[in-house]
């Protein structure tokens, strides 16, 4: 009896750790971009509480900076909401990716965890599933603790984030330094290396092309397409790897 | 804009939002994919990385342009360096934060 009381508070405690080591560094990155969204908003006419409500029902960061864009410039809802959708589209990659490790996870959780997939999430999540010795629990930590963090950070915002020094300690480059630590870890082979190099090209040329940020679904799409049809055809790859 | 209005625009927008996020989730961890599917699948977390990433890096201005004499270039060469040997993730972001700093000092 006492040891399967202990496991257990062994067990929410070693998910909940594991999910905070893994999330800290997004939360870190998630402060400086909150904040600065607030205070645009605010300038914008929203009040801390309409701010806070957007970060809590959107929670999608280049999607609600675009929408307060949109609200200053007396834009219409169809045309605000149709932007977030497209803004938004490449969730629906993420997710399909991460469907690959969720195949136990109750419809129920399934739908919270769907609430927490964003960019920087999905990378870390990504990486240790892959890795293995990482549970959905543990993913559940990283999809929401973040989002706690960016719902507050745009309410202190809202509340006058004008006080905090533009780029205090470097910390606009956190975002940067983590996608590029994730891309790292990324490149275990030579088809992912081929893949970043092609899509990151890719995704300059486009978004000097194309407005808004079509480019990352775009040139992530094609590169992805282009490296596949090379494995296969090279056959360097077995097709017959995947039971 | 009014109340009513604005609550309707983020109920608008949190839908077209969570959908992308939640229909794969909900539908295909129900099916065993195609293994074509699945190598496809794969190589997408380091195509949406890059593709999230390599602009950040050599476009800036307004209007967007590209360039190689931004400080975000300069110091991803060490930071990716640190993250190649030592994949930490916690200490790369605050040794590109640190570097971020140093440079952008230097330069103003």
């Amino acid at each position: 009896m006492k040891e399967d009381v202990n496991k257990n508070d062994f067990g929410i405690f070693s998910i909940l750790n594991k999910g905070i080591w893994e999330a800290w560094p997004i939360c870190l990155g998630y402060i400086p971009i909150g904040i600065a969204f607030g205070v645009l908003a605010q300038k914008a006419g929203l009040t801390p509480m309409e701010i806070g409500l957007m970060s809590l029902i959107v929670f999608a960061g280049s999607s609600q900076f675009i929408a307060v864009s949109m609200i200053s410039a007396g834009a219409s809802m169809g045309a605000i909401i149709m932007t977030t959708f497209a803004v938004n589209l490449r969730h629906l990659l993420m997710s399909s990716s991460l469907s690959v490790f969720l195949k136990e996870v109750s419809r129920l959780k399934l739908t919270l965890f769907a609430y927490g997939v964003t960019d920087e999430s999905f990378a870390v999540n990504y990486v240790r599933f892959k890795e293995g010795g990482w549970d959905p629990d543990s993913a559940l930590v990283v999809n929401h603790l973040p989002n706690l963090t960016w719902i507050a950070a745009t309410i202190m915002g809202g509340y006058g984030g004008q006080f905090i020094p533009a780029g205090a300690f470097g910390i606009d480059y956190a975002l940067i330094a983590m996608f590029i630590c994730l891309l790292v870890f990324q490149l275990k082979a030579w088809k992912y290396v081929l893949t970043a190099i092609l899509s990151g090209t890719l995704a300059v040329i486009l978004s000097l092309a194309l407005p808004g940020n079509w480019y990352i679904v775009l040139a992530s799409v094609i590169a992805a397409t282009i490296v596949v049809m090379i494995v296969k055809k090279s056959g360097e790859e077995n097709a017959d790897d995947i039971d | 804009m009014t109340s009513t209005d604005y609550l309707l625009l983020i109920l608008g927008m949190g839908l077209v939002t969570y959908l992308p996020r939640w229909i794969p989730l909900f539908f295909l961890t129900r099916r065993k994919l195609p293994s074509k599917i699945i190598d496809w699948l794969d190589l997408i977390p380091a195509a949406i990385l890059s593709a999230l990433l390599i602009p950040a890096l050599v476009t800036g201005g307004e209007p967007l342009q590209f360039t190689l004499f931004r400080p975000h270039l300069w110091v991803a060469v060490p930071t990716f360096l640190f993250a190649w040997w030592t994949r930490s993730l916690g200490g790369t972001v605050v040794l590109g934060m640190f570097l971020f700093w140093i440079v952008e000092k230097i330069m103003v």
